[in-house]
């Protein structure tokens, strides 16, 4: 069925970008049509009745218009605009950690309604958990799932041998686990402690109630962001900009504390 | 569109590079630069001349103040040097434009002070991208008893509102920022629950 002129969607505004005089074109990502950018115009005046509905960080309901490139906004409504996330610098950063990540693995118009199911429920948890990082793999983990990069956790990558529990060796390249044997396969591994091998096939199964319950040391935790984080840089082929924000908030803070 | 970016198709040389120039002038389209360039050809030298003297001249003779880090032919520039002004209120700005909007009220008479961009995690631009430190090296001595966070309000301007709030609260200066809420001609119906919530929130006796 062709969509028609205009349609209704529900979506979470990922970014804005300025488009001429008062214009901004704006990435959505939405449920039943992946993302889209679309023109929102004049929402740089301040009388704008769109402009506030639009704003990154929302989640609205917008009546959308085909255009030739991009589609056009008329109407917005916001259905949530995540305050206590907004009111928050460490928060606001954290989410722009999740909807960048969400923007940098996703393509234009391939609907995957997984992945805007686990960012807005993402975004609604941010402002309640007491442990972000557990969040943020939780994300990364199902994220890469979703899109298909699913690290393979069970079996050795190279000789297909269920991993014994002891310290096997996690390939970015390879995406996923060598048992110690094999190791010598892929040129840059890091090792993976029997722990963080089991917390990591915990957060696969993508139930986050389950894998909230999980208390991390600070070594493990960083064990699991390291190899985590180093997987999703192997696939984006660059770093993400916004955890440099975020380790500079980290950076302030501990200089105020000292000071 | 095709033949303009075939080297603009059979233009000659000077005229094919003129056009390009424009073309790359912000919200200028190719057609709009091929009219640009066709109507300079008509015009008098002179007028040409006066023209290009302008751009070598915003270019050569504007500096950025050392003070506020607005744009400006004198160091330090205008507003700084006003002994008028209210030395003790400093607004906080995001573009040099927006020194004229502020300005235009004719309803501040304290200094200024021009970050040049906004704190945008997921382009990459950090607090050491803007003026900030020159900000804090103005806070040293007494005289600044007031800052006005005047970034817009949207996402990326209230982070930096909020990242530029935790570094001065500190320092035992007053840090306000501007009120949100309903523009001047708007309408109630169409104004987002933000907008309206701040607008309840900052609401005054009349």
């Amino acid at each position: 069925m062709p969509t028609p002129k205009t349609y209704k969607t529900e979506a979470i505004v990922l970014k804005h970008i300025d488009l001429g005089e008062a214009d901004r074109i704006i990435t959505l990502y939405t449920p039943n049509l992946g993302k889209i950018r679309a023109v929102a115009k004049g929402v740089r005046r301040a009388k704008s009745r769109l402009g506030g509905h639009v704003e990154p960080l929302t989640n609205c309901s917008l009546m959308l218009s085909r255009g030739r490139n991009l589609e056009i906004v008329s109407q917005g409504q916001i259905i949530e605009s995540f305050l206590s996330i907004r009111n928050d610098l460490q928060r606001t950063a954290q989410a722009l950690y999740l909807i960048e990540l969400t923007d940098a693995f996703t393509s234009e118009r391939v609907e995957n309604y997984p992945v805007y199911r686990l960012l807005i429920d993402s975004l609604h948890l941010l402002s309640r958990v007491p442990n972000v990082e557990l969040l943020f793999r939780f994300f990364e983990l199902q994220l890469l799932e979703h899109m298909g990069y699913r690290p393979q956790l069970y079996e050795c990558l190279n000789c297909k041998v269920p991993l014994a529990p002891v310290e096997n060796y996690f390939s970015a390249s390879g995406g996923g686990v060598l048992c110690p044997n094999c190791a010598h396969t892929e040129p840059l591994v890091h090792p993976l402690s029997v722990d963080a091998l089991k917390v990591m096939r915990l957060m696969q199964r993508g139930d986050y109630s389950v894998a909230s319950r999980l208390r991390l040391n600070s070594g493990l935790s960083l064990e699991l962001e390291r190899a985590i984080k180093g997987y999703v840089r192997y696939l984006l082929e660059r770093d993400v900009k916004s955890a440099r924000f975020l380790d500079r908030l980290k950076k302030d803070a501990a200089e105020m504390g000292v000071a | 569109m095709i033949g303009l970016n075939t080297k603009y198709g059979s233009a000659a040389e000077p005229v094919a590079r003129l056009i390009e120039e424009f073309h790359k002038l912000p919200g200028i389209g190719p057609k709009s630069a091929a009219r640009l360039t066709y109507h300079l050809l008509r015009v008098p030298e002179s007028g040409a001349r006066s023209l290009a003297e302008a751009i070598i001249a915003v270019k050569e003779k504007i500096i950025l103040c050392s003070v506020c880090q607005n744009l400006t032919d004198n160091d330090p520039c205008v507003i700084c040097r006003d002994s008028n002004r209210d030395q003790s209120v400093v607004c906080v700005l995001e573009e040099p434009l927006d020194i004229l909007a502020v300005e235009r009220t004719g309803q501040f008479k304290g200094l200024y002070h021009v970050l040049h961009g906004v704190i945008s995690p997921m382009e990459g631009i950090g607090p050491d991208d803007l003026r900030i430190s020159e900000l804090l090296a103005r806070l040293n001595d007494d005289t600044v008893k007031e800052i006005i966070l005047a970034t817009n309000p949207n996402l990326e301007g209230e982070a930096t509102a909020m990242y530029l709030q935790r570094l001065i609260s500190p320092l035992g200066i007053r840090v306000t920022s501007l009120a949100r809420g309903l523009p001047v001609g708007g309408d109630l119906e169409y104004a987002d629950e933000v907008t309206l919530g701040r607008a309840i929130e900052g609401r005054r006796e009349v």
